[in-house]
């Protein structure tokens, strides 16, 4: 589910980016309140844990695939939700840059999906309320696999709006949506299995590092078990159902939210910035060497294409070794 | 296991070539860090069939290769990961965008057009990023993301995690050698074992993550890091850096330069 960089546009980016701050700068406010010195070092290593644990196979019983371990939904059993999802940005940005799985500018949309549903829906509003009347085996076993299968068909949701609002794929949104979500119910409910196997035991040789809230959370931000069902049956239904119908009624799911919304499909803005920028836009856009069936445009001819780009490589490389000659000269 | 092994190497192989004492090393984390978003932002902002703009981009890269003595080869390795994605993404172009265009006197479906510019918008931002972890080291962007002001806790947590991943890296190794030598023939490990496996290991790591507090705090640690090395120091040549690649940046994003180029003939 990690989105590569191409995959966003740099509008999207950027209000992931700004949501993904959002919510880590208020963790960063919670973790800091704990005033745990020791929590820092526990993250730490958490994340290695996380991050090495994902590349162990589990095989699933009965088929020849296997599956790994739900990294968002262990960190929030075992750390709580704000050190969980700080932890998990620690994991996502070793990712991208050490091994190229998930983008630098995408890095905010996959906090997003991954650490934020994983960490805060995870563990506020699955693992929390189920674990309020005391922990048992089958609640962890329960907590777990709601927890990963509803965490990734948020985030497998996201992907898909994050994609589409990117304007990077023509398939239809109700295409999309019907191939992302039933991938990811498949993966959650293994990732789920596999979570909860590790939960248990740790359950039972050492319970005590399990996450559970402080009486002081209890009592500031408590949601009885019915709540919870309730504002998670309104998520489920909403993603697998509503949205998915309405997509599929209408072919361009977005298009018809504009429309309801605004009034239009097309949003048009007006003032000086906008002026400027379209002007900019329009000069650095131009295509003038495209040329679309039954317009008038110049067709160029293929060597002129291939001789530009030559040239632009040539000078590149030619300038990057005299660079190069005159600072090994100057040593 | 060998998916391990090669994640281990990758590791090493990288931390190397960050520390060797280069110029391309030596420019200012911050610099770089910038230079790589901006120029990402760039790439995905091209327009969806304007191949021939985007391709002008390539400059960088090429003198990335040169001026920071990359390998190509293990450079095009790390595409496997992200290219498999992007193209799933964009194969389905075009099958739903069959409008023909004519570029360079080749008739294709405009489809076609915005998947080729979308497979190079991924290869151009793996790349961009590659450059900058195989010559800035995880301290000196942990530096520079506290320079952006980051928080500590944050940046902390980032390093650490770094540092413990070759360690867990290698114990998860050790075990998988030790689990897959008792079960030949095995894809996998059974479920009876999913937890008792990895939960041993994370309980061991729990310990590790005390003894390792401890062992810091026995050496003063107070969630505090300080590090500032006389190289990062913000320098003059770290300024031209920034500026001649800012500025070639924004022209090679306003102006399509292989066509104008090309156009020259």
């Amino acid at each position: 589910m990690h989105m590569a960089d191409a995959l966003v546009a740099p509008a999207v980016a950027g209000t992931m980016y700004v949501a993904a701050g959002a919510a880590a700068a208020y963790s960063i406010k919670k973790v800091r309140e704990e005033d745990d010195p020791k929590k820092i070092p526990v993250m730490g290593v958490m994340g290695a844990f996380v991050f090495a644990t994902q590349m162990i196979n589990f095989s699933i019983p009965g088929t020849g695939s296997s599956g790994h371990l739900c990294g968002g939904m262990l960190l929030s059993a075992l750390l709580g939700p704000y050190a969980g999802f700080l932890t998990m940005i620690g994991v996502l940005l070793i990712q991208c840059l050490m091994f190229a799985d998930g983008g630098l500018l995408a890095l905010g949309a996959n906090v997003w999906n991954m650490a934020f549903y994983g960490c805060f829906v995870g563990a506020l509003l699955i693992w929390k309320p189920i674990m309020s009347k005391g922990m048992s085996k089958g609640k962890i076993i329960l907590a777990s696999i709601l927890g990963c299968v509803l965490t990734l068909q948020m985030g497998a949701f996201s992907v898909t709006l994050e994609t589409l609002a990117s304007g990077i794929t023509e398939l239809p949104f109700s295409v999309f949506v019907a191939t992302m979500q039933p991938i990811h119910l498949a993966i959650g409910t293994v990732e789920g299995l596999i979570t909860a196997a590790v939960l248990c035991f740790v359950y039972e040789a050492r319970p005590e590092i399990l996450y559970t809230a402080t009486e002081a959370e209890k009592k500031a931000g408590s949601m009885s078990f019915k709540k919870t069902v309730v504002t998670l049956a309104i998520i489920a239904a909403l993603i697998g159902g509503g949205l998915s119908l309405f997509a599929s009624a209408n072919p361009d799911g977005l298009e018809w939210a504009m429309e309801r919304i605004a009034g239009t499909t097309e949003i048009e803005a007006a003032g000086g910035i906008y002026e400027t920028f379209a002007g900019i836009q329009d000069k650095s856009a131009v295509l003038p060497d495209y040329a679309f069936k039954g317009s008038d445009s110049a067709v160029g001819t293929s060597f002129s294409g291939v001789f530009g780009g030559a040239v632009v490589v040539a000078v590149c490389v030619g300038a990057c070794y005299l660079f190069k000659f005159f600072k090994r000269k100057r040593k | 296991m060998e998916k391990i092994d090669r994640a281990i190497g990758e590791i090493h192989k990288l931390d190397n070539m960050s520390d060797e004492d280069k110029w391309m090393n030596n420019i200012h984390p911050l610099v770089k860090l910038f230079l790589t978003l901006f120029y990402i932002s760039l790439v995905v902002s091209f327009n969806k069939y304007d191949i021939m703009g985007l391709l002008g981009m390539t400059v960088y890269p090429i003198a990335m290769f040169i001026l920071g003595d990359i390998s190509i080869k293990d450079t095009f390795g790390r595409l496997k990961i992200v290219l498999p994605l992007v193209c799933f993404i964009g194969i389905f172009n075009p099958f739903f965008d069959k409008v023909p265009v004519t570029l360079y006197g080749m008739t294709m479906p405009a489809g076609v057009l915005s998947m080729l510019t979308l497979m190079l918008k991924g290869v151009l931002a793996v790349l961009a990023s590659y450059f900058l972890i195989a010559t800035t080291s995880i301290e000196k962007i942990c530096y520079a993301f506290r320079l952006a002001h980051v928080p500590k806790p944050l940046v902390t947590q980032i390093m650490l995690t770094y540092r413990y991943v070759v360690l867990l890296l290698g114990e998860v190794n050790r075990m998988s050698a030790a689990y897959s030598l008792r079960a030949p023939g095995q894809k996998g490990v059974h479920f009876k074992v999913w937890g008792s496996l990895t939960g041993q290991l994370l309980l061991r790591s729990m310990d590790r993550a005390t003894t390792v507090y401890e062992s810091m705090s026995l050496r003063g640690y107070n969630g505090d890091f300080t590090y500032i090395g006389e190289k990062d120091r913000f320098k003059s040549g770290d300024a031209a850096f920034l500026i001649f690649f800012g500025a070639l940046f924004v022209f090679l994003r306003v102006c399509p330069v292989i066509v104008v180029v090309g156009n020259l003939l």
